[in-house]
């Protein structure tokens, strides 16, 4: 994107050890349906590229492993994520990045929640309402022009 | 208890199931989603089978289907900011009138009991009532009263009363004003804390019932004008009231409700993947009612069910929609 960065200077954190490593790990965290964990969670989404900057969530600290949370028994995978500032306008796009590698990742009888880590941004209950409602996500990714921006941060990730 | 019996699994779509609709002779279903098809499901001795698929009057997801009261006619509203009229003077379903103005995404579409109105309504936060005239559809009224996406619009069992469900966690009535022919806001019921994702009315027309991403439900009771029980009906107009919310019992988003006009029972589609049915109590109290829960099916889909709803001539029996693809068939008894 050629206009003016909302946040110059982003702090950049540093990578996670690369505990899984090669692709036939990464695959198994796919391929066994059974069992999710968040190691496995994060795996699917360290790698998402920030809409601004040319960096992946993890290294902007966006996600972190210690916030999701992951219950195989009822199917639940929750995750939370950081906007680098409080305003950050690209809050819903991230979220939507974020839902969007997880919907074409995990099997569909998870639910999955994705929201603004409390505290973190001050349209923290609005960017929720619209990462929670399944209809507007849908009729978001039918958008092509948003599609092709999407498809952007996630063209690094774990694919399925 | 109730019980909940599964009488047929009907698969075809590819990709989400949005919404189920009963021909109103109970006779048929038509059922939508995000394939951009509409499938036709109709009963042959004793079975459901597809009759028809609808397809090419939309580029994107179908939301929802609706049959004319006369049951001629099939509007369905779609993500591609139009809503197609299907008829079948040829003898079978075709689009002919396409109807065109919303900004974006058309959520819902329902007509009157008179089959001579419908209203559509949108992301673009308005509800439109088109009138029929000869042959022809026209808009005959853009109402701007929510302020965010609206996602459901029904009409009342037998009055020209419009009801809306928003995401701005309203639900508005509205009545069209005689002398200059504009429907107005007659009534903002304001209790949902969260989006509300649909609305059905009682037989009587009189109570509405309304469901949540708050994951409760709430029934609302109109009061009119000297009524008995001395309920203030300010500017003349009657009042919807909250008279009972039904919380925890549902443990997410809930997507429908239907009150079945023969039973009085009410049926839920929730994202927690079970379908409920609900029953007032016999000795309830019109302004103080209570209900029950009399069944819950438990992994009723393998996903999110978003529609159910209950056949206008067989009590009983249900027809339900999901994430998973499929449509179900349920029989339910006491």
């Amino acid at each position: 994107m050629n206009k003016v960065l909302e946040n110059p200077n982003p702090k950049i954190y540093p990578k996670l050890e690369e505990k899984l490593g090669t692709d036939t790990e990464c695959e198994n965290i796919i391929r066994n349906t059974n069992e999710f964990d968040a190691r496995g969670i994060f795996e699917l989404l360290r790698n998402i590229n920030d809409p601004e900057h040319p960096l992946t969530l993890e290294q902007l600290n966006v996600i972190e492993q210690n916030l999701i949370e992951v219950d195989n028994e009822n199917n639940e995978i929750n995750v939370k994520f950081t906007p680098t500032i409080p305003h950050c306008s690209m809050a819903t796009l991230i979220g939507l990045s974020i839902r969007t590698q997880l919907l074409r990742t995990i099997p569909g009888r998870f639910k999955v929640s994705v929201t603004i880590n409390p505290g973190t941004h001050i349209a923290e209950i609005a960017v929720n309402k619209q990462l929670a409602d399944k209809e507007r996500v849908a009729a978001a990714l039918e958008n092509k022009f948003l599609l092709t921006v999407i498809d952007q941060c996630l063209e690094n990730t774990v694919q399925s | 208890m109730g019980l909940l019996e599964l009488q047929q699994n009907l698969v075809g779509h590819k990709g989400r199931v949005w919404n189920v609709c009963w021909h109103p002779s109970g006779e048929s279903i038509a059922s939508c989603g995000e394939d951009k098809t509409i499938r036709i499901w109709t009963h042959d001795k004793s079975k459901w089978v597809i009759k028809t698929i609808l397809t090419e009057a939309h580029t994107r997801t179908i939301r929802e289907v609706s049959w004319s009261p006369c049951g001629n006619y099939i509007a369905s509203a779609s993500f591609d900011a139009t809503v197609a009229i299907w008829d079948q003077k040829s003898g079978q379903f075709e689009c002919n009138t396409t109807l065109e103005g919303h900004e974006n995404e058309v959520k819902s579409v329902s007509w009157s009991v008179c089959g001579n109105y419908l209203a559509t309504c949108s992301r673009d936060k308005s509800v439109w009532v088109w009138g029929m005239g000869v042959d022809e559809y026209e808009c005959e009224d853009v109402i701007n009263a929510h302020t965010q996406d609206v996602k459901k619009v029904k009409w009342h069992p037998d009055k020209l009363i419009l009801a809306s469900a928003s995401y701005d966690d309203t639900v508005k009535i509205f009545d069209m004003e005689q002398h200059t022919n504009h429907w107005i806001c007659a009534s903002s019921l304001v209790s949902h804390t969260s989006t509300v994702w649909s609305l059905s009315f009682d037989r009587t027309g009189d109570r509405l019932v309304t469901c949540s991403d708050d994951k409760t439900l709430k029934i609302w009771q109109e009061y009119k004008p000297g009524n008995e029980v001395g309920i203030p009906t300010p500017d003349n107009e009657p009042i919807w009231k909250c008279v009972c919310t039904l919380s925890g019992y549902h443990s997410r988003t809930i997507y429908d409700v239907d009150w079945c006009k023969k039973t009085g029972l009410i049926v839920t589609a929730c994202g927690d993947d079970i379908i409920r049915v609900f029953r007032e109590e016999g000795d309830s109290d019109i302004h103080q009612p209570t209900f029950s829960l009399v069944c819950s099916m438990d992994n009723a889909h393998t996903q999110d069910v978003n529609c159910s709803q209950w056949n206008p001539c067989i009590p009983g029996l249900i027809v339900s929609a999901s994430d998973d693809g499929t449509v179900k068939v349920w029989t339910y008894s006491d």
